[in-house]
């Protein structure tokens, strides 16, 4: 017989559905200030989620707060709990450089750090402990192949990475996030900052990774969405509006205010 | 400094039309500033000369193979330099083991680690430590450090670790030593070291900590592997200039170093820095050409030092710079 306050505790640490990533009455706090209003959602495993809204409406944030780097930002306040695989990485038992480890992000804006190619896609393996040089090879040849940087670059790996131009040092930092072994992918509008054609590279990128990767992807580009998503999630104002699977929500939206945003109502 | 890249205002043509008010404006204002760069300028140089001439004059009258001897009778012409040489140079080294990992780790935190809440008042304490007379730090390096050296450091230390490092040995125990001019200008240094050092690792983009926490790194190997290195650089030239400020300092080493003419072997003996020697013998000076040759020598000293350190610095710099890409 369980008592009553197990089963609560059971209760408690295990998500009511199923899904990759599970989110459960998720609020963010900057200060006074309200960001993310209970959101409440399951994230599929291996397939490419769009989260979509207005500037300000906090995707960044909500993409933040799936591997705690939200609790960078000073001033940041987090309730409600996020399960990765039935973990809540909330629970204070839980390390975030190893929640961060396993959920890997990419950034708006590429930032290889001021070393080599090499050094870079190896600076993940190096922190968590591998040393071998052989390992590191083999890791960082994988992580460049899977990011279809490695025909681009084999032959300067030990090019300062800053010489690359702004659509293959996107690719490095998703070869970086990809060398520590992650299972989730964030992207935070990781095409904002590139051409038409780096883009269309890292999005047919996007849809060779959901194979192995579950992955999450801000964007403020609709047809991107379109494009690349199985799954959207669409926020207004810090409320969860409407998500669910990217034919249903871009060809029959139910939300008055999702209509208005996918006319092009607001932007 | 390279004016090969920039645009001087004796060439630039650019700008307003020079016959309008704004354009008059525009070049008397670039003008005012080449004047004030210039004097500065010339006002190092003439230190500069001033010294290299006495320097000379000193070697012309043959004193220079005196400089390394430690023998200090200005009555009997013997000038030797080495006893004040070598008490910069100890109360230096003192100065920097203490305030160097002080310094060091104080940045770190202010930069990386401390609340944000916490960090203006600590900063403008610690600024406050920057804007005390160094009189007032001799006042109390005098008051406490000295008493505190003769009764308490120098029986405890002297008795334990002297009787296997001479480097501890109590040889004389006046409290006026090494140790307490090292302690306070250790103190006097912190602020540099601190504020240069956190400056720096403050510019290191948040972007590149990002990558490193994103990746799964604590916040040490974050700090460790990507703002020092980044920083480094900084840190480097802080270290520097905290370096030339103790070398140079006079006022409160003068109070405490106890102004004894020998050549130290010990953190408790008594030490005569090159500038006391400077402070104290200026009045007497004047009326013997060779006594005022050998401390304008012993200024010639200190000048070449901390150019070439800061000479040094800007050389390594440049080159961490460069490997930091």
């Amino acid at each position: 017989m369980l008592s009553s306050k197990s089963l609560k505790n059971l209760q408690h640490s295990r998500p009511s559905v199923q899904g990759k990533i599970v989110v459960e009455n998720l609020n963010v706090y900057f200060g006074k200030h309200h960001v993310l209003k209970n959101l409440s959602i399951a994230i599929p495993d291996r397939q490419v989620t769009a989260i979509i809204g207005p500037s300000g409406c906090g995707k960044t944030t909500f993409l933040r707060s799936l591997n705690r780097m939200i609790e960078l930002v000073d001033g940041a306040k987090v309730t409600g709990k996020v399960f990765l695989d039935g973990l809540n990485i909330y629970s204070p038992k839980v390390d975030s450089s190893d929640i961060r480890r396993r959920v890997g992000m990419v950034f708006q804006k590429p930032n290889p750090l001021p070393m080599s190619i090499y050094d870079n896609v190896a600076f993940g393996p190096r922190i968590h402990g591998i040393r071998n040089k052989k390992v590191l090879d083999k890791l960082v040849e994988e992580s460049l192949k899977a990011a279809g940087l490695w025909d681009e670059v084999k032959n300067r790996l030990k090019d300062p990475a800053v010489s690359l131009s702004g659509g293959q040092q996107q690719r490095l930092c998703i070869a970086r996030a990809l060398a520590v072994n992650p299972e989730v992918l964030l992207m935070d509008e990781p095409t904002a900052s590139l051409d038409p054609i780096s883009s269309a590279k890292i999005e047919s990128l996007i849809r060779e990774l959901k194979r192995k990767y579950t992955i999450i992807v801000v964007t403020h580009n609709l047809q991107q969405a379109m494009r690349i998503a199985d799954y959207v999630v669409f926020l207004f104002m810090g409320e969860l509006i409407e998500h669910g699977a990217a034919d249903e929500i871009f060809t029959s939206p139910r939300n008055t205010k999702t209509i208005e945003y996918l006319r092009g109502a607001f932007s | 400094m390279s004016l090969k890249n920039r645009s001087t205002f004796f060439t630039d043509r650019e700008g307003a039309n020079p016959r309008s008010l704004r354009g008059k404006i525009d070049k008397l204002s670039s003008c005012f500033l080449a004047i004030a760069s210039i004097s500065s300028i010339f006002v190092v140089s003439t230190i500069a000369a001033l010294l290299l001439y006495n320097f000379m004059k000193f070697c012309e009258q043959g004193f220079l193979p005196s400089i390394l001897s430690d023998v200090w009778l200005p009555s009997k012409g013997e000038y030797g330099l080495l006893p004040f040489i070598a008490g910069t140079l100890w109360i230096t080294a003192v100065a920097m083991t203490i305030s160097l990992p002080l310094g060091f780790l104080t940045a770190i935190f202010m930069a990386e680690y401390i609340p944000r809440k916490m960090h203006s008042p600590i900063k403008s304490l610690i600024e406050l430590l920057a804007g005390i007379p160094s009189v007032v730090y001799g006042m109390w390096g005098l008051m406490v450090l000295v008493p505190l050296v003769r009764d308490q450091l120098a029986p405890l230390i002297g008795g334990s670790l002297g009787k296997v490092f001479p480097l501890f040995r109590v040889n004389v125990n006046i409290g006026f030593s090494i140790l307490a001019a090292g302690i306070v200008l250790s103190i006097m240094v912190l602020p540099i070291m601190i504020s240069t050092s956190e400056e720096v690792m403050r510019a290191v983009p948040m972007e590149y900590r990002e990558a490193a926490l994103a990746l799964g790194a604590t916040r040490w190997q974050a700090t460790k592997t990507v703002v020092l290195r980044l920083a480094s650089p900084g840190i480097f030239a802080g270290i520097i200039l905290s370096f030339c400020r103790a070398f140079g300092e006079t006022m409160a080493v003068l109070m405490v170093a106890g102004n004894v003419i020998t050549v130290p072997s010990s953190l408790f003996d008594p030490a005569y820095p090159l500038t006391a020697l400077i402070a104290n013998h200026l009045p007497e000076m004047i009326s013997i050409p060779s006594y005022a040759y050998a401390l304008l020598t012993a200024g010639f000293i200190l000048f070449v030092v901390t150019f070439s350190f800061n000479v040094i610095a800007r050389l390594v710099v440049r080159r961490l710079k460069r490997m930091g890409q």
